[in-house]
């Protein structure tokens, strides 16, 4: 009992960060409609801009993460400025090609860079962040993760809610040519759904690298587990996205615990293939009724 | 005998037949049967045997090129797990010629079906979707096919692989560099012929009025979902003959290369040919794997010289960034890949002097 517990809360944390790993994914689906396939390229340049930062300039923890923060945020702004931009107004298949490249350069230069070896941060994680009950113990950058990511969780849902950013990324994503026609910059839209996509990437890029260490081929397999877990989910729902990444956590780790550790990583692909037979749009993704 | 057309100023279709022409003049019909005799008649004689290796991945890269672009550039449908089906045609055609024992002629179109079927396996849930839900049903099928590939050990022998007996056509043995030259390319050429008329018929225009809207496909009455179905049901059979073939060629295979990155590798080579072009496919598959020959060239020659020493710089990143650099420059400045840029070339020959 005590094995399943364990396991239980064990899924429930990998899960939670599968969940906000997958936010910046719908963020940028929501506004713009596009696959991102680069996503798990753009955690990796979190978690290494990080890894530079604290390892080799040895900045405090604090001051890095501001830092990495604002490396990524330009980042996502440079690649839509430079990428995505020329293309709005092109059909969508050459977009998300475009994306399947970007990964590919992504991955490429990174590993250039800094090779293909597990990098580690070093240990700066206060002891009584870590959670116990009994026999069950929650590890410090679980607990970590799972305040960060609250506190994103409720500064976009304010974002979203109230502020005039905020609600006109919301118009975009709901009627682009509605939005367009009502004096909305669209472009400025995409531009800062990619940036706060890369930085939300990039937060959870640093939580990813804190827990595994900094890989950037399991960060770039991670990022392609973001569709299994959006689709069920819902593609269009940041909510979603969290309560996916649960299940998506739970069932692997299950698996990984009963079955068979191999089957792990594949798991969550068969989900989804059987998420697109029964529930095509995923838990609490908007149904598109279309009539010819 | 009808008039010869060789240089036809201005455009004078005036049926439907004209315009589905294959070839608009005899020039087309004239360089067509040139290069066909030097492919045949010359190219495996002069060439070295490592070039000729280079000129047979060439043609099986193609084949299963021209699958991909039916699929993404005349269905406007992306599939990412284009490499695993490969995968597949390759270890059905293993199954075939080592437990049943079945000949080769038989076995490579056998592995195409099957692929055709597994294909249809991801397919099916998927493109009863609007939007680019295939994409990720194809995701999903390129990781559970890979694990199936190393897990199905039964079948696949694991990570051992397996070794295929010698091809075998009509009691002729096919082995080495030249008859295979000869398999392969008559292969290609005979899925080249089919494609291009394919896309002749009512089916290919479906595909393309599919991607061109598909809603107004819709209402013209085109089913689309069977459509999208059949359309990657028809790419996968193409990846799985190249497979199979590629199996053959290669004598032993493992599970190892039909990765994600071989995927994106196809993807590559149908966006920097030429989507929806049927020529495109072939252009790509020359540049890509001419493009992966120069830079193991390049790294070899810079690790002699001392320019690079042994700092971790190998082939395989360098690689992906430069076929994601090309992905990216041609999407955004050529997006009709080198077809286009040939295309434009020949037509600048064609108006010289006079281009306006």
């Amino acid at each position: 009992m005590d094995f399943f517990i364990q396991l239980v809360v064990n899924g429930l944390s990998v899960g939670f960060i599968y969940g906000i790993s997958a936010m910046g994914f719908v963020m940028i689906f929501k506004s713009s409609s596009v696959l991102n396939f680069a996503h798990g390229e753009l955690l990796a340049m979190g978690a290494y801009i990080f890894l530079v930062l604290v390892t080799w300039l040895e900045l405090p923890v604090y001051a890095a993460f501001l830092l990495t923060m604002a490396a990524c945020f330009s980042l996502g702004f440079i690649v839509e400025r430079l990428f995505l931009r020329p293309l709005i107004g092109e059909p969508l298949i050459f977009v998300i090609m475009l994306t399947v490249g970007l990964a590919a350069m992504f991955k490429g230069l990174i590993l250039l860079i800094w090779g293909g070896n597990l990098h580690t941060f070093p240990d700066f994680l206060p002891s009584w962040l870590s959670l116990n009950w009994g026999s069950v113990a929650v590890q410090p950058v679980y607990t970590l993760a799972l305040v960060v990511g609250t506190i994103f969780l409720v500064l976009f849902g304010i974002f979203f809610k109230f502020s005039s950013q905020g609600i006109y990324m919301r118009s975009v994503a709901d009627n682009q040519r509605a939005a367009l026609s009502l004096g909305v910059n669209v472009k400025k839209v995409f531009a800062l759904s990619w940036a706060i996509a890369a930085l939300v990437a990039g937060m959870s890029g640093i939580i990813l690298g804190i827990i595994n260490g900094v890989n950037v081929h399991d960060l770039s397999a991670i990022g392609l587990k973001v569709f299994p877990v959006v689709i069920l989910g819902g593609l269009d729902s940041i909510g979603g996205a969290i309560v996916g990444g649960l299940i998506i956590g739970l069932l692997e780790t299950l698996t990984g615990g009963y079955i068979s550790p191999s089957l792990r990583d594949v798991v969550p692909y068969i989900v989804l293939v059987f998420i697109l037979m029964v529930k095509p749009y995923g838990l609490f993704g908007q149904v598109e009724i279309e009539r010819v | 005998m009808r008039k010869r057309v060789f240089h036809p100023c201005g455009n004078y279709h005036e049926n439907y037949a004209d315009q589905l022409k294959v070839y608009e003049t005899d020039y087309g019909r004239f360089f067509a049967a040139a290069g066909l005799i030097v492919l045949f008649g010359l190219a495996p004689f002069v060439s070295s045997p490592y070039f000729l290796y280079i000129l047979n991945s060439i043609g099986i890269a193609a084949i299963a090129a021209i699958g991909l672009n039916i699929l993404i550039g005349y269905t406007g449908q992306i599939s990412l797990g284009h490499g695993a089906f490969f995968g597949v045609g390759a270890y059905a055609a293993a199954f075939l010629a080592t437990r049943l024992e079945i000949p080769f002629l038989l076995s490579v179109p056998a592995a195409g079906l099957i692929t055709a079927l597994v294909g249809l396996i991801f397919g099916l849930p998927s493109s009863r979707l609007k939007g680019l839900y295939l994409t990720i049903a194809t995701l999903a099928g390129q990781f559970i096919i890979e694990y199936v590939l190393v897990h199905w050990e039964d079948v696949t022998k694991g990570t051992m692989g397996i070794t295929l007996p010698k091809a075998n056509i009509i009691g002729l043995e096919i082995s080495g560099d030249i008859p295979f030259f000869y398999v392969i390319f008559i292969a290609m050429l005979v899925m080249l012929w089919l494609a291009v008329n394919l896309m002749r018929t009512k089916y290919g225009r479906a595909f393309v009025a599919i991607r061109d809207n598909d809603r107004a496909a819709e209402g013209m009455g085109i089913p689309i979902f069977p459509y999208k179905l059949l359309a990657f049901a028809i790419s996968s059979f193409y990846a799985g003959v190249a497979g199979a073939i590629w199996a053959y060629y290669t004598v032993s295979i493992t599970s190892e290369p039909f990765n994600l990155g071989l995927s994106v590798e196809y993807i590559a080579m149908v966006i920097i040919g030429g989507m929806g072009n049927m020529s495109g496919a072939i252009f790509g598959a020359i540049f890509i794997t001419g493009l992966n020959e120069l830079l193991r060239w390049a790294i070899d020659l810079m690790m002699n010289m001392g320019m690079v020493t042994q700092t971790g710089l190998n082939l395989a990143p360098l690689r992906e960034f430069i076929f994601g650099l090309a992905i990216v420059l041609f999407i955004l400045f050529e997006p009709r890949g080198i077809a286009e840029v040939w295309r434009i070339i020949r037509s600048s020959f064609r108006l010289w002097p006079f281009s306006y």
